[in-house]
């Protein structure tokens, strides 16, 4: 259970005060409601350069890194294709500091053209390392357009190519700002040993000064559904083939959002799941097989990867993944074998609340969804799902006209 | 009105407290070290073995042998072992480190009585079923192929082998090693590390005198004994090394520049600790504000100390734009002569002792990194003085003694440097 209180300023940002006096820290997150979703098909990555350059000094504070060092703390951020979340944590008695950084660069920024070059290349180093540099680093830059072709998620995170930021100007960067980062936008956690009449205190001395802005109506072009099935090859300088699999599923708040969770854990989740042991230790046709959700707000992909063994036809390897899918849509599962993975759920959310940190950006996160009273109902919302609703779900998903398979093969295949 | 430009006031952390554990031994005199926390109803229990009997010929036996503990025993397949876990919603973890192979449970107290008969189980009569083995060798091996291909995984191979050569710290795995696994020698292997005159128990969470019982119950007896002994090593003095391994088609390199220094027993390493995060150890190091944010040659670049049992050691590390592979190396010794030449700041200094205080307070997160914190004086002979004295060097050091410390163990003649790309 993760108490909190919550309240808006006069500008429109949302405040939510999580309190534990175990901790003598405090985490000050904050989450703006833009993802690499957001971006304009012919300047993507921009999203998360954005977020780099959000570190380059702000209006009033040259530094933003150095003045949080000094009082002890430590912060970081991520992109998704959905939201950007900034996080610090810190002393809980230096916490008027994370204001003070955190309101002045909501405020504005300093648009220094030296951190936008410095950024550009840092990112275009960041795109290399995870993406190019990397055996099967690329695999989401090319699964993506292939499982989306009208939905911005059709491109990752880091971008489409490396152009795309290499022409990122200061005008952009500006006008990215004045759109998306608004207190009507962000949604801000405060955590650990704080009381909330401080927090509020302190949020209306800090935050509540800054414009409202314009609030920003997300209108992206949703995907059809999907007709008919996808299949593409690629070779690369790698030493094993890999196959990938995605499905359409539901977005985040879908109700079944939990069964297509549950039934990711039934495929992969650990060794007792079905496809480690059938298609790993039984049939030996991979040394790496997984199944995962992208977990995104608008509809996202169940995807199904593995790395073959040597000397396995990758056609014998994808059939023997459907005979897998479909027994999940001939016969129920076991009411042994969902009680294992609503068990597994169970633990998983105990054990999370032992980080202050993930319980703050899960606080966020949630809010965002529609309110941060949903974290604690999930346990519940696990605990419903039914053996029928695996199996519909199942019937719904895989399916050959709404795949996506990509082989990932080695150039000696090609 | 509210002046921006001022920033708050702050005060520097100036108390950190521990969780102690408790110390109770097992009925056979495992020891067991408790710390309690009554907050959630979970519990995290680790079973650490000494690693032990190197030998170099079969440089996998204790990584294969902690990898496939699970993997079944004379009651249960490895199958059936994942179900029960699974079905109780535990965690089984097993991990294979340089000095010591453990395997932890993490479990919700009410499955606790359920789920320790098959952690039991599985320590003590785990048999590596050949089937499983041929499993495992396939599928390393395959893992093998795809890690020889990062350029950051071969340079640190290249970097650990170069410093530690043929010993447990350093030697090179190759696909032969994994043909060369034998099932026996497992076995052999499983008994004398796994024993129970070998094994130190860590506890953390909600864990009351019942819990004990069950513990004792299970652990207590029943378990055999061995006489295996515990790897030691020794190695020669640093020595300047340059170890170039050419990628044509890298379009980053990966750096890994380093030297053998001290480990967490000597007087030294609490200075040494602030002298690496000044360098590299913090996101507003030298190296992170030369090298990535001013020059923008790399996404992240830091260094590190590791503290083992036998050696202590710095490295630096980063992966860089190919073609500025070589302006990069040049900016990172000139940072560490730099430290050597030149007194920190004040305001530098001020800022990193600080920034290292909230470090240390915000790693004692939950109950789990107080007995983190535990096992890195435990397994070392210190006791918690070692804290305090930490505590009090980084309030107290000078500017002086971070550049003596620099010169005395920052000799770029005794350093190993690694490339692996272009340069």
């Amino acid at each position: 259970m993760v108490d909190f209180n919550r309240f808006t300023l006069a500008n429109g940002l949302k405040v939510l005060v999580h309190e534990d006096p175990t901790t003598p820290m405090a985490v000050l997150n904050i989450l703006y409601d833009v993802g690499a979703r957001d971006e304009n098909p012919d300047k993507t990555g921009f999203a998360h350069l954005f977020e780099h350059l959000m570190f380059g000094g702000s209006v009033n504070i040259p530094s933003y890194d150095e003045p949080l060092q000094r009082v002890g703390g430590e912060n970081n951020a991520f992109t998704s294709n959905d939201i950007t979340n900034y996080y610090i944590t810190l002393p809980a008695e230096n916490i008027e500091t994370a204001f003070w950084l955190e309101s002045d660069r909501m405020l504005s920024l300093a648009f220094s053209e030296k951190s936008l070059d410095t950024q550009r290349n840092v990112v275009c180093e960041e795109f290399k390392q995870r993406y190019l540099n990397q055996p099967y680093g690329d695999v989401w830059l090319k699964l993506r357009p292939l499982a989306y072709k009208k939905h911005s998620y059709r491109w990752a995170t880091i971008g489409k190519e490396l152009s795309h930021i290499e022409n990122a100007t200061m005008e952009d960067v500006k006008a990215f700002f004045k759109k998306h980062y608004t207190p009507q936008n962000a949604i801000l956690v405060v955590g650990g040993n704080v009381k909330t009449e401080e927090v509020k205190k302190l949020a209306e001395k800090w935050f509540e000064p800054i414009p409202a802005g314009e609030k920003y109506e997300r209108n992206l072009i949703q995907e059809d559904p999907q007709t008919g099935e996808r299949k593409e090859t690629v070779t690369a300088n790698v030493p094993l083939n890999a196959i990938y699999i995605a499905f359409k599923m539901p977005g985040r708040l879908d109700p079944d959002y939990y069964a297509f969770d549950l039934l990711s854990d039934i495929l992969s989740r650990g060794q007792s799941s079905r496809l480690y042991n059938s298609l790993l230790k039984e049939q030996k046709l991979f040394s790496d097989i997984n199944a995962y959700i992208s977990s995104s707000l608008d509809p996202g992909l169940f995807i199904v990867e593995g790395k073959l063994v040597e000397g396995v036809a990758i056609e014998e390897a994808e059939k023997a993944i459907w005979e897998e899918l479909n027994k999940l849509k001939a016969e129920l599962v076991s009411e042994n074998e969902l009680t294992k993975v609503k068990n597994k759920v169970e633990s998983v959310l105990v054990f999370s609340e032992m980080s202050l940190l993930d319980k703050a950006m899960n606080l966020a996160y949630y809010e965002l969804l529609c309110d941060a009273t949903l974290l604690n109902q999930e346990a519940q919302e696990f605990l419903k799902v039914t053996a029928a609703d695996i199996k519909r779900i199942s019937n719904e998903t895989f399916n050959r006209k709404s795949s996506s398979t990509l082989y990932y093969l080695t150039e000696e295949h090609a | 009105m509210l002046n921006r430009q001022q920033a708050p006031d702050f005060k520097q952390v100036s108390t950190i407290n521990f969780i102690h554990p408790q110390q109770k031994n097992l009925s056979n005199d495992v020891p067991v070290y408790i710390i309690y926390s009554g907050e959630q109803d979970l519990v995290r229990i680790e079973f650490l073995f000494n690693n032990v009997n190197w030998n170099v010929e079969k440089p996998l036996q204790a990584i294969a042998v902690n990898a496939m503990l699970n993997n079944g025993t004379s009651k249960f397949s490895s199958k059936e072992i994942a179900e029960q876990i699974d079905f109780y919603g535990a965690f089984f973890q097993t991990e294979y480190a340089q000095d010591q192979s453990s395997v932890t449970l993490y479990t919700l107290n009410k499955h606790l009585a359920s789920v320790l008969p098959i952690v039991k189980n599985v320590l003590s009569d785990s048999q590596f079923p050949q089937h499983e083995l041929d499993i495992y060798v396939q599928n390393q091996k395959q893992k093998l192929q795809v890690n020889l291909q990062k350029n950051d995984i071969l340079s640190r191979k290249e970097f650990a082998h170069a410093l530690f050569e043929d010993t447990a710290y350093g030697v090179d795995i190759q696909s032969r090693h994994y043909d060369e696994l034998r099932r026996e020698d497992l076995v052999d292997y499983f008994k004398a590390a796994y024993a129970s005159n070998n094994c130190t128990i860590v506890v953390s969470g909600k864990f009351d005198e019942n819990s004990f019982e069950l513990l004792n119950n299970q652990f207590g007896s029943n378990w055999e004994k061995s006489n295996a002994v515990p790897n030691e090593f020794s190695f020669s003095k640093a020595k300047k090394q340059s170890i170039y391994k050419e990628r044509p088609e890298a379009i980053q390199s990966a750096i890994r520049i380093g030297k053998i220094a001290v480990n967490r027993k000597h007087e030294d390493f609490p200075g040494f600790q602030i002298l690496n995060t000044v360098l590299g150890g913090y996101f507003g190091s030298r190296l992170m504000n030369n090298i990535r944010e001013d020059k923008g040659y790399t996404y992240g670049i830091g260094s590190g100390i590791s503290s083992l049992q036998d050696a202590g050691y710095l490295f630096i590390a980063t992966e860089v734009g190919a073609e500025v592979c070589a302006d990069a190396i040049v900016e990172i010794y000139k940072e560490i002569d730099l430290l050597k030449t030149t007194l920190i700041g004040d305001e530098e200094l001020t800022l990193v002792k600080n920034y290292m205080l909230g470090s240390m307070l915000g790693s004692l997160e939950n109950v789990f990194s107080h007995a983190d914190k535990f096992k890195n004086i435990h397994f070392f002979g210190l006791d918690y003085s070692y804290y305090d004295n930490y505590i009090q060097k980084v309030k107290s050091i000078t500017a002086e003694e971070i550049k003596e410390l620099a010169n005395k163990y920052l000799i770029i003649e005794d350093f190993t440097e690694v490339v692996v790309g272009k340069r």
